[in-house]
């Protein structure tokens, strides 16, 4: 059996494409074997909704009367430091923005309250922004200050743009030491007090196609309650983790870099999120379709929670210290069912990531593509999978020279 | 452990002109938010304030302060959840330490059941999403 991402998007505009969650292929392929599953369904859709800190915007906010070269000056955003390093009225912020005069982790543990992830969900929401800015003047931008609201409906374009997001597999986090310590996964209780992990496991895009066969450049998602597309390999695309049996990653691996139009998304599914002692972020919803072209991909996506397994990293020591040391595996069915053993100890779990919001993400998807609204798209290129030998090396630090 | 609490001190005539605020802060490493202060002379003196530190600091500050002849009253608060905000993740569950929050593991859905709730604060923070609000 082969089908082509054109056939399905006939199927589609006619209404007639067979289309499930990730979660609903699992029973399907189950009761009619993967044959007949493979023949009868035509897409499977996957997602997430969990924070991603390596996300961000940029926009153009045209020229003021008289004009100010961002570029090069300084700008913020509802105080919360922007990035003024292209041209004259481009703007970048990032999702761990903070405002200068945060606290940050002064008083320990900071809350961040409010960052860059916020500034994307005020605008999104489509709320005013305080933008200031400070420039240096120039013959043909001789303007050096200015104080403005903004807001998304005026500007020229604005972009959501994620160098990395929806992580194949990740650590689930413990904390070996006999403080509480306060990471990017959550708070972590003294003396394995507690473990957390951030995944939609048997939902999530990669872990339904493990080999990257369906998913590339220009593929067609989801993203942030609105249509956005796969631009590249996330950074620290890692194909070359250990898999198992299955081809499912059993530590962190593939990442994505996705782009969409900021304008056409939806607060919901953009949340400014703070992680105390952390920082701020962002929580992104994406959800990806993969459409069964043969047998093979349509058994992949047949993955389940017990398949996925989940290295446990101590962070209060090996973690920060580059110690690459996994205390346990184990499996996303534990971790999901509230608790797991480590070291003949009980230990609850908690999920930074939320499944339920990931089945609508699923949902939704599938729905657009029932009713003809989403249309697949034929990757330009696929991202690069095992055959690259591509893996994430460690920073190779040098002394500058005197 | 760090503890955030909002507490309302009742000073008694003699208290009033003495430094027990400084105090709090100098010898018990807590940092204290004024919220509302009442302080007439010759007359019982009312502070509300938010009071951040170490457990054991707080532990020790509270003692000083019952010591001292301050009566400290709990301010009645409520901790709800905003549902517009929650997004159900989840991560409130370990952090509460009365077990306030359950997973659902059909739904996947977090309940709050706020009569377990002692509104110790923990959650405030712990939310990414912020969705635990104090309410007085
Ligand atoms: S941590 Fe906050 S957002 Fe997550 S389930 Fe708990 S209350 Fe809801
Ligand atoms: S305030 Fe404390 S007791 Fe109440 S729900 Fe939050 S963590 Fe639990």
């Amino acid at each position: 059996m082969s089908k082509t991402i054109e056939e399905i998007n006939k199927k589609i505009k006619k209404g007639e494409a067979v289309v499930v969650n990730a979660e609903e292929i699992i029973e399907i392929a189950r009761e009619k074997g993967i044959k007949k599953a493979a023949r009868d369904v035509d897409v499977v859709t996957t997602g997430t909704f969990g924070p991603m800190c390596s996300s961000g915007a940029y926009f153009n906010i045209g020229h003021s009367n008289p004009r100010i070269k961002l570029g090069g000056g300084k700008a913020y955003l509802n105080d919360v430091n922007a990035y003024a390093g292209f041209a004259a009225t481009d703007l970048l912020i990032g999702a761990n923005a903070l405002p200068d005069d945060d606290p940050r982790n002064k008083i320990y543990p900071g809350e961040f309250n409010y960052g860059g992830g916020h500034v994307i969900e005020d605008l999104v929401a489509g709320k005013d922004i305080r933008l200031s800015v400070t420039a240096y003047g120039t013959d043909c931008y001789p303007r050096k200050k200015l104080e403005t609201l903004i807001n998304i409906k005026d500007l020229n374009e604005a972009v959501l743009f994620n160098p990395r997001n929806a992580y194949q597999n990740y650590n689930a986090a413990i904390n070996m030491s006999s403080k509480v310590i306060y990471t990017y996964m959550g708070i972590l209780k003294p003396n394995m007090g507690n473990i957390n992990f951030s995944t939609s496991g048997q939902l999530s895009p990669l872990l339904n196609d493990p080999y990257y066969r369906t998913i590339g450049i220009g593929t067609k998602i989801f993203l942030g309650g609105g249509i956005g597309y796969v631009a590249w390999n996330g950074t620290q695309h890692n194909p070359s983790a250990p898999r198992n049996e299955k081809g499912v990653p059993t530590r962190g691996s593939g990442t994505l870099a996705l782009i969409g139009d900021l304008k056409q998304m939806n607060s919901y599914w953009l949340r400014g999120t703070s992680m105390m002692g952390y920082g701020a972020t962002l929580t992104v919803g994406v959800g990806i379709p993969i459409p069964i072209l043969s047998e093979e991909i349509l058994e992949y996506t047949t993955v389940t929670d017990a398949d996925i397994v989940a290295p446990v990293v101590d962070y209060s020591s090996d973690y920060p210290n580059m110690v690459s040391n996994t205390l346990a595996e184990v499996s996303y069915a534990d971790l999901k069912s509230g608790k797991v053993e480590i070291d003949g100890k009980q230990v609850p779990t908690a999920s930074l990531s939320s499944y339920s919001r990931a089945i609508i993400i699923a949902d939704t998807l599938k729905d657009w593509i029932k009713n003809g609204r989403f249309l697949l798209t034929e990757p330009a290129e696929l991202i690069p999978g095992i055959e690259s030998g591509l893996n994430t090396k460690p920073m190779n630090e040098r002394p500058i020279p005197d | 452990m760090i503890v955030s609490k909002k507490i309302v001190l009742h000073f008694p005539v003699r208290l009033v002109d003495r430094s027990i605020v400084y105090h709090l802060i100098k010898d018990y490493d807590l940092e204290l938010n004024i919220m509302k202060a009442s302080i007439i002379p010759d007359a019982e003196g009312l502070m509300v304030i938010e009071v951040r530190g170490e457990q054991t600091n707080y532990d020790k500050g509270v003692k000083y302060l019952t010591e001292t002849g301050v009566r400290i009253q709990s301010l009645a608060q409520n901790v709800m959840r905003n549902d517009d905000k929650c997004t159900h993740c989840g991560a409130c569950v370990t952090v509460c330490p009365t077990k306030a929050f359950k997973l659902d593991l059909e739904t996947r859905l977090i309940s709050f059941d706020a009569s377990k709730c002692i509104a110790c604060g923990l959650c405030l923070k712990a939310c990414p999403p912020r969705a635990m609000e104090l309410h007085f």
